[in-house]
This record gives C-alpha cells, structure tokens and sequence, in this order.
C-alpha cells in the first residue's frame, strides 16, 4: 500500500490516472468521509467560522428588516439606476451555483469520472448559492409582502402575470433550477445517508438519518431504477443550467438600453457563470481537503482539472468582451459605441479594470502546470475571479442604467451603507449553511466514489456487462491502463 | 442449517417490535465485487424470483448478473415532461389570452415564441418530479422498516460489503437448500433474517 500521495496529476495518455490516491479501499473511504461528521466535536475553526457566519447572518436579517420596515429609499437606486447591487448580487449569486450543477449533470453525461470527488460538495454549493440569490429579487420588489404577486396565484386584482416579460420567464427559470438542484442534491445522497445510519451510535443519529435516508437498503433492485433516474436528472438538469443564465441574461437582452441589447448575452452569462461558480468550488475545496484530510480523495489532479475548466471558460469570457466592442463599433450606432467607450474610461472605468484584470488576466496563470500545482495561487486566483465575475455584472448593470441614451438622465449610482451589508450578510447565509452541511451531512459522495474506485471492478476476462461504463478503467496502475472498451449505459 | 441460525438476526435497531411472522429470508456476506457478481448470476441461473443483492454502491453489470429486466422509469419521466410542457402551455394561454386578455406592446394575446421559456422551464421541473418521485415509489421508499434493517451484519451492506438475499416467500426457497447454495457460491456468512 502506498502511503505518499503519488501526482496524479501526469498526463500519460497511455495510462489513465487514479482518482482515489493513498491506498484507500471502500472501508477506508467510508471511515474517513463518515468519521467527519460522526466527531463528537468539529474543530475549532469550525466553530470559529461558524461564529462569524452566524453574525453576519445576523447583519443580514437586521439589513433586510431595516429595508422591509423603512423602504427601498434606505439603498441608494435612483430613476436611471433602478438595479445596483440588489441584482449585481442575484446574478452573482446565480452564476456561482451553476458550477455545481455543471460538475454534477454535465460531467457525468460525458462521464467525466474525476468529477465524484467533489459533486456533492458543489451541488451543495449550488444549492446554498440559489437560496442566496433568490433572496436578493424578492427583497428588491419595494413591498415584499407582495412578492408572491410574482408567481401566477389568483389575487385581488384578478389580473395574471404577465408571461411575456422575461423577468417572469426567471422566476419560473429560478424556481425551477432550486426545485430540481434540490432534488438531484438529495436524491444523490440518500445511499450516503443509509452509509451514516448504519454506522450511528446514538439514537437521535439513527432516527435522523434513518428517516432522510428512506429506508434506502442498498438493493440493486432500487440501485438500477437510481441509477436511471440520476442518469434523467442529468440529462434534465444539463438543458436547464443553460437556460437558467440565459433566461437571467435575457432580463437585459431584451431590453432596449445600450450595453444589455446584445444576442452575445446568452452564452456569455453561461460561460461566465461557469467560471465563476469553478472558482468557488476551488476556494471552498482547497480549505476543506486540507482541514479534513481529504486530499487523497480531492487529488491535486481535481484542482487540476478545474483550473483548467477555469482557464477555458475564463478566455471565452474574455473574447466576449472583445465582441462587445466589435460589436459596438461594428453596428456604427452612436450610442452603443458611446457605452463601451464609456465603460471603459468612464466614471465606472475602475470598476471595469478591475474586472477585466480578474477575469481575463488571473487565469492565464493556468496556462503553466507548476502555477495550476500550487494551493495559494489557485486560491488567491479563485478569490481574485470571483472579484472579478461580482464586478462584471455590476459593470453591466450600473454602467448601462446610469448612462443612457439622454444626457439629461443621466445619474452616478453608490451604494448605501445598506446595500454593502446586505451583500456581506449574503455570504453569512451562504457560509451559515455551508458550515452546517460540512458538519452534518456527507461532503463527498462516498458511493459514488467507490464505484469508480479499481476494487468496484471486475477483474480482466470475467463478466462484462451491458452498463459496465466503468469497464474501463485499469486494474493496476500503469500495467493494463489505457485499454478501451466500448461501454454502453 | 444451525450454524447458520446461530447467527441469526435479532432486532437491534430501535425498531418498533414486530410481530414474529417467521422467517424473512436468508442473507449471504460477500467480500468483493467479483465473488458478488459470480453468485448473482448462479442464483439468477438456479430460477430465484424473489432474491436481490445489497451493494453499498451501484455496481456495474450487476443488473444483467441478476437478470434484471430495464426499467420502466423513463415512461413515468416523458409522462411528467409531457404533463409539466402542457400544463405550461395551457396555463400562459389561458391566463394571458383568455381570462384577462393582456395587451403587450401590440403583440398578439397568443403566441408560442414568447411562451416557451415558461413552457420549458416547467417541462424540466415536471420530468424531474417524475424521476425523482418515481424511482422513490417504484422502489418501494420511504420505508420506515424492513427486516434486512435489523440484521446487524448487513449494517456494512452501505459501506464496504456485498449482499445476497434470498426471500422465504420464494417458491425455490427452502431453508437448508438453500443456505448451503449460498455457502457453496463462495459466502463469508449466511445468516436467516426473521422479520
């Protein structure tokens, strides 16, 4: 059994690496994601971080009580800029949660098997973004006890929404994508919660797990109806990631104003989005694998991986915001020229730069293996991107509503001291939940991470069946690797 | 047969008590995947109706070991798909067409482009329902007890040990018979679960 954790991170293409490092078998892998949440006690920067996320959920709950109690006149929106932080938020908040999504629907269709290292962990993420980023529309409606005149509901006006609006087509894109992360979320954990009922030790683990996990036996009778149903939400939730960001950008696409009137829009906020939400993964992972030993299941070659889906969806965000300019000077109309010009040397210029150096420059760094091998600068890096993601939507947004097609209403926009502490208190929320999760529910997918590990494998030359996707993985390491086999699911 | 009822399972769990009403069936412990998918195929083969294996994880090619014939969840997943585009469809018509008639920039009352987000986004949801509730129903969950839950050993069948069980109700099952087939396909244990 090896006891240094070998680099993985070699890119043979004869010999396909492992994805579990460090010797482990199913026993070990069970007792070290399940010994996580079965401590008596988590660390002490657990509780410290916990302490601080709980205040600043604090800050939040007091922000929007404020807000609820005195009037939107408490942030700092006027006529031309109606949206400022309240939906800079929501779309940063939104796009951070497609990652998740992506690792856990769209790497599996391509059978991406890396990807079972940290998909519970990102749909986690996924979720906890969403919650985030739902909050921020329905506080910004002026009198949110209205807010379910969003959703088509019989009230005393009689009047329905109005279905052409694509801020309606997002509440019904919204909704949906927490509806359906929520259910591939937990769907994807009951076989790991039935793991921690049966390893429970004290009655209030047995009954609490007991029930969320169904009655879940393990039976490969409810294991292949599973599986298909995880292989339908995948194939499900894949057309809805995209067309969440592309409804969110749409709220802007199908306006009129110079900046938001743009067909690049929709594939632009996917890539962003991914991008952002990559970045995340890689802030939250890189702490948690060194906090809780977890690096021979979170490899090196994981944050490898990522920052190379970083590298990609960060260039094309970058030729999107060339396009924007070619565009802009391409159309020859006047005002869409004056608005890019206006970005990126007008009063919000700082907010620009300062977006174009995080999300363009930052992960050109991953060109260079020895730079994607380093933990600070991949979590300086991730920090840095998402920086810059939470400022490009602010650049979008502020820069086009403040300086429209009349100079006579024009009007700068700052953020009251409400507006910034909301957003901090947002990131409590998020981390309140997250911490909660890492305490209390599995991180890593351990059945998924078992099947692909080499022992879940029959050995050469024995049976072979039909939904073997996993045949072919080596036995040994760098003895029968790199064979193909053509598997169907 | 006594070697193995010495062993057999006892509730444990702090599972309301149950009525005694026999014998539940037999439970045989393997160590790996392959000693699993070896005896999945001889129990297939030997006309087993009522068995299933218990693995802590999906193993690939396991269905076909145990005969197990597709599933009939993708029907229930269209049904839902079909169910959510409809209802999205049928609902923006009636809403904004016919019960109060909105007039928007000109546009017509009705007309597909606009109303396919909305449409779409409820054929996602609907399906996903489907799959989601009906891969619970179809296999029997939530259930709240069940006896194999009460055999301690079968405690590993979610973490790192393969499981066999071989229901009392089937028409091939015979205690002694049985239990020394499982023994002979290369089982660690073979316990009688009552339940």
């Amino acid at each position: 059994m090896k006891t240094a954790i070998p680099d993985s991170t070699v890119d043979d293409p004869r010999v396909r690496p492992e994805l579990i490092l460090g010797g482990n078998d199913f026993t070990t892998v069970t007792d070290k994601v399940a010994g996580l949440m079965e401590r008596p006690r988590p660390p002490r920067a657990w509780y410290i971080a916990f302490a601080v996320s709980l205040a600043l959920t604090g800050v939040l709950v007091a922000m929007i009580g404020y807000l609820v109690l005195t009037g939107v006149g408490v942030w700092g929106l006027n006529n031309p800029v109606g949206w400022g932080f309240d939906i800079t938020n929501f779309v940063f908040w939104v796009g951070i949660g497609h990652a998740g999504t992506l690792i856990s629907a769209i790497l599996f269709l391509f059978r991406q098997k890396w990807r079972t290292s940290i998909n519970r962990f990102a749909e986690a993420m996924t979720i906890f973004a969403v919650v985030c980023a739902g909050l921020f529309p329905a506080i910004h409606v002026g009198r949110i006890w209205l807010a379910w005149w969003l959703f088509p509901l019989p009230n005393q006006q009689q009047v329905w929404p109005n279905f052409r609006s694509p801020l309606l087509w997002d509440v019904f894109a919204v909704s949906s994508y927490m509806f359906v992360s929520l259910m591939f979320w937990y769907m994807g954990m009951i076989p790991d919660l039935a793991t921690l009922r049966d390893r429970a030790k004290t009655k209030v683990r047995q009954i609490v797990y007991g029930i969320f996990s169904l009655g879940w036996r393990g039976s490969n009778r409810q294991w292949h109806r599973y599986e298909r149903a995880y292989l339908l939400l995948a194939a499900l939730a894949t057309p809805l990631v995209v067309s969440v960001h592309s409804v969110v950008s749409f709220d802007f696409a199908a306006s009129q104003l110079p900046g938001w009137h743009t067909t690049v829009f929709p594939p632009y906020f996917v890539a962003g989005a991914i991008f952002s939400g990559f970045a995340m993964v890689m802030m939250l992972i890189i702490p948690a694998r060194q906090y809780f030993g977890l690096k021979d299941i979170v490899t090196m070659r994981h944050l490898d991986n990522m920052s190379k889906i970083i590298l990609a969806t960060g260039s094309m965000v970058g030729f999107a915001y060339a396009i924007e300019f070619f565009m802009a000077w391409y159309s020859g109309n006047p005002y869409e020229m004056f608005t890019f010009l206006n970005r990126a040397m007008g009063p919000y210029s700082w907010a620009y730069w300062i977006m174009v150096s995080c999300n363009v420059l930052t992960p050109q760094l991953f060109w260079f293996k020895k730079l994607r091998g380093s933990i600070p600068v991949l979590f300086v890096a991730s920090i840095l991107i998402n920086v810059g993601m939470w400022f490009e939507r602010f650049v979008i947004i502020v820069t086009s509503l403040s300086r429209d097609f009349l100079p006579g209403s024009w009007l700068s926009y700052t953020p009251t001291y409400v507006e910034i502490l909301t957003f901090a208190g947002s990131f409590g929320l998020f981390f309140t939940l997250f911490l909660l999760f890492v305490r209390y529910l599995p991180m890593v997918a351990m059945a998924e991470v078992k099947s692909v590990m080499p022992q879940a494998h029959l050995e050469e030359g024995i049976h072979k069946g039909l939904g073997d996707y996993w045949g072919d993985m080596p036995q040994q390491h760098g003895e029968k690797g790199g064979h193909h086999r053509g598997g169907k699911s | 047969m006594t070697a193995a009822q010495k062993h057999s399972g006892t509730p444990v769990q702090g599972a309301a008590p149950v009525p005694d009403t026999g014998v539940f069936g037999l439970l045989a412990e393997f160590q790996t995947v392959p000693q699993l998918m070896a005896a999945a195929e001889k129990v297939r083969d030997a006309g087993y109706i009522h068995w299933d294996s218990h693995t802590p994880f999906p193993v690939h090619g396991l269905s076909d070991a145990m005969g197990l014939k597709p599933t009939r969840l993708p029907y229930v997943v269209l049904a839902g798909g079909l169910i959510g585009g409809a209802v999205g469809l049928l609902m923006q018509w009636w809403m904004n067409a016919i019960d109060y008639p909105l007039v928007i920039s000109g546009k017509p009352l009705f007309s597909i482009p606009a109303n396919i987000p909305v449409m779409f986004e409820l054929t996602v949801l609907c399906a996903a329902i489907g799959a989601f509730l009906g891969m619970l129903v179809m296999n029997g969950l939530p259930a709240l007890y069940h006896p194999l839950l009460t055999n301690d050993r079968f405690r590993r069948a979610t973490a790192d040990r393969f499981f066999i069980s071989i229901e009392a109700d089937d028409p091939k099952f015979d205690a002694e018979g049985t239990a020394g087939f499982l023994r002979s396909l290369g089982s660690s244990a073979v316990e009688e679960v009552r339940g």
